[in-house]
């Protein structure tokens, strides 16, 4: 079981919460213009990245939003949490972005607090407005 | 009924040789379907100047973690295309192979548990006996005639409505499915190379050349996937794309008892199945850990969700104990079907996306593809399973339609 450090309510049991799958797939910006290949490409093809695959989930039994993460696919260690439409940090969990909004997710081992977990220089991903709302036209 | 003992098996079932420099065709990765189509590319198209290369060892990944359910009776002609041919290979491989795999004809039955299951299960009875795959519908009385310890009251959740039914499926020992593959392949010159694992390959512009491997470089005229899990992986290193995410699947048994279980239960909608192996433990499953993975094992709220539907639907269960739980890494794709056929890299072809029920393709699998490779086109079988179809929208989404995908 995956202990998930929501940025809203803290660690909680992977149970309270659903996976979206690959993060950052933005939807077509002219979807008239795409052809058959590259409409393939955004409705079936995903990352299957062994090793440090950025993933979304939405806490769907708390808060009930969708926020980031990075995680290890093998050894399913969460190096990072950090809000939706924000850009992904480095596999180190620091945000690639100047403003720096991820959080690693330093208690996603232990049991929970109920404090969203931030760490080093980051600032409280639920302070960030965008953690509220997927990606326009995000799938599932 | 008796516990079946198991049958002795020979010391040493194929060679384990040095690799050679070159060979007429190279399958990446030693399980259930890189030794069956290699079996194919030597006994139906004599290549037998080939090799297996398997990272670990023979049959280590998914052939040897699957629950071993066998079954054909899928909803699209296409697909009950594929599995019924594998249910009739099934039938004669023992005899073929000269190794008594136990495969038993034992039943499985579906169960449907709303009146949507029921709609839908008999929609697929129907359809399977127009592409002449057994199907039956059996009332609940049926249901708990043909298996006792089913608990049919409608005290429960999910009460049975009724379940599907086919005859001639059943399970297999699915490790012995590889050894008997292995041994013939062996006998017709195959080399099986073991701790081999592919780290690249060697491309002459868009035509394969060769593979990378631990144990050093080999040139090849053809290269055939069959990693399974891996498939993405394999894919990256040369050069194209799968529409394929890898999930860890999960299974356990029991400790060993009497027979109690004479056929093979599923159920979609509570999401259980369940067997008993031919040893007497009770063989469990159900779906796939709902993140990406690729660690070979998977959350524990799956297995305690998979026994609490166990012991509803089988009320006996409740004083059997978890002995082991392990986990595989199923390529899943989006319409639940696999990916047989070539790909955008010239003389490599692919398998895989067999996801969570692709034991039961085994010998259909490596029919197809070694045809596929041999011939540098797909056997009609497995026409249907190309890689184009996620880009014409030919899709076959069995995705429900087939009941549990196991
Ligand atoms: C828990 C569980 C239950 C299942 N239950 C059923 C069931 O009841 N019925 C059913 O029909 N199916 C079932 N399946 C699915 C079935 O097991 C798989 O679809 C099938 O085994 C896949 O084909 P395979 O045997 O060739 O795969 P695998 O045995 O996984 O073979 C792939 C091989 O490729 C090797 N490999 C990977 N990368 C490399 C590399 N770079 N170099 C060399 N080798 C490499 C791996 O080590 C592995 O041995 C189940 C699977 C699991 C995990
Ligand atoms: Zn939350």
């Amino acid at each position: 079981m995956l202990l998930i450090s929501c940025p809203n309510c803290g660690s909680r049991d992977e149970t309270e919460f659903h996976y979206g799958g690959q993060a950052h797939v933005a939807y077509p910006e002219n979807p008239n213009e795409l052809n058959d290949k590259e409409w393939a490409h955004f409705l079936f093809y995903r990352e299957n990245t062994k090793g440090i695959f950025a993933e979304r989930w939405l806490h769907s039994t708390g808060c009930r939003q969708w926020f980031n993460m990075l995680r290890d696919t093998v050894t399913y260690d969460i190096k990072a949490v950090y809000p939706m439409g924000t850009p992904r940090p480095d596999a180190a969990g620091k945000s690639t972005a100047e403003t720096g909004t991820a959080s690693l997710a330093a208690d996603s081992t232990t049991t929970g607090t109920a404090a969203p977990s931030i760490s080093g220089t980051s600032i409280a991903p639920a302070a960030t407005p965008a953690s509220t709302t997927a990606p326009k036209g995000a799938t599932k | 009924m008796n516990t079946q003992q198991l049958p002795e098996h020979p010391d040493f079932l194929w060679r384990n040789p040095e690799p050679k420099k070159s060979y007429d065709a190279v399958i990446v990765g030693g399980g259930g379907h890189g030794l069956a189509t290699a079996y194919f590319l030597a006994k139906n198209h004599g290549m037998t100047n080939i090799a297996v290369l398997e990272k670990g060892w023979l049959a280590g990944g998914n052939m040897a973690r699957n629950t071993t359910i066998i079954r054909s009776n899928y909803l699209w002609d296409e697909s009950a295309a594929i599995y019924e041919h594998a249910l009739k290979l099934w039938e004669i491989l023992p005899e073929e192979l000269e190794y008594d795999f136990l495969f038993s004809q034992r039943g499985v039955m579906n169960l449907a548990h709303t009146l949507g299951d029921v709609r839908e299960s008999m929609r697929r009875v129907g359809a399977n006996k127009l592409n002449g795959v057994d199907a039956e519908w059996l009332d609940p009385k049926q249901v708990k005639e043909l298996c006792p310890i089913l608990n049919i009251s409608d005290n429960i959740r999910y009460p049975v409505m009724g379940a599907t039914y086919q005859p001639r499926a059943g399970i297999a020992k699915h490790d012995h499915v590889a050894w008997a593959f292995a041994r013939k392949c062996d006998e017709m010159g195959v080399d099986i190379i073991q701790n081999c694992e592919v780290t690249g390959f060697i491309k002459d512009g868009n035509r394969v050349t060769g593979v990378k491997t631990s144990r050093g470089t080999i040139n090849t005229e053809k290269v055939g996937l069959c990693a399974a899990g891996h498939s993405s992986v394999l894919a990256e290193m040369a050069g194209f794309e799968l529409p394929i995410q890898s999930h860890p699947l999960q299974a356990l048994v029991s400790e060993l008892h009497e027979p109690v279980h004479p056929t093979v239960v599923m159920s979609n909608h509570v999401h259980v199945y369940v067997s008993q192996a031919h040893k007497g433990e009770l063989v469990m499953g159900a779906g796939v850990d709902s993140y990406n993975g690729y660690g070979q094992r998977g959350s524990f709220h799956v297995i305690e969700h998979q026994m609490a539907a166990a012991v509803e639907l089988f009320p006996i269960f409740a004083r059997a104990h978890v002995l082991r739980t392990w986990g595989g890494i199923v390529d899943t794709t989006l319409d639940a079907s696999p990916i047989v056929g070539n790909t955008p890299v010239e003389n490599m072809f692919v398998n895989c996306g067999w996801g969570t029920g692709g034991f039961k393709g085994t010998p259909a699998a490596g029919l197809t593809f070694a045809h596929n490779i041999a011939t540098g086109t797909p056997h009609e079988l497995n026409r249907p399973f190309a890689l184009e179809r996620f880009e014409t929208g030919a899709l076959i989404d069995e995705h429900g339609a087939a009941a549990v995908a196991h």
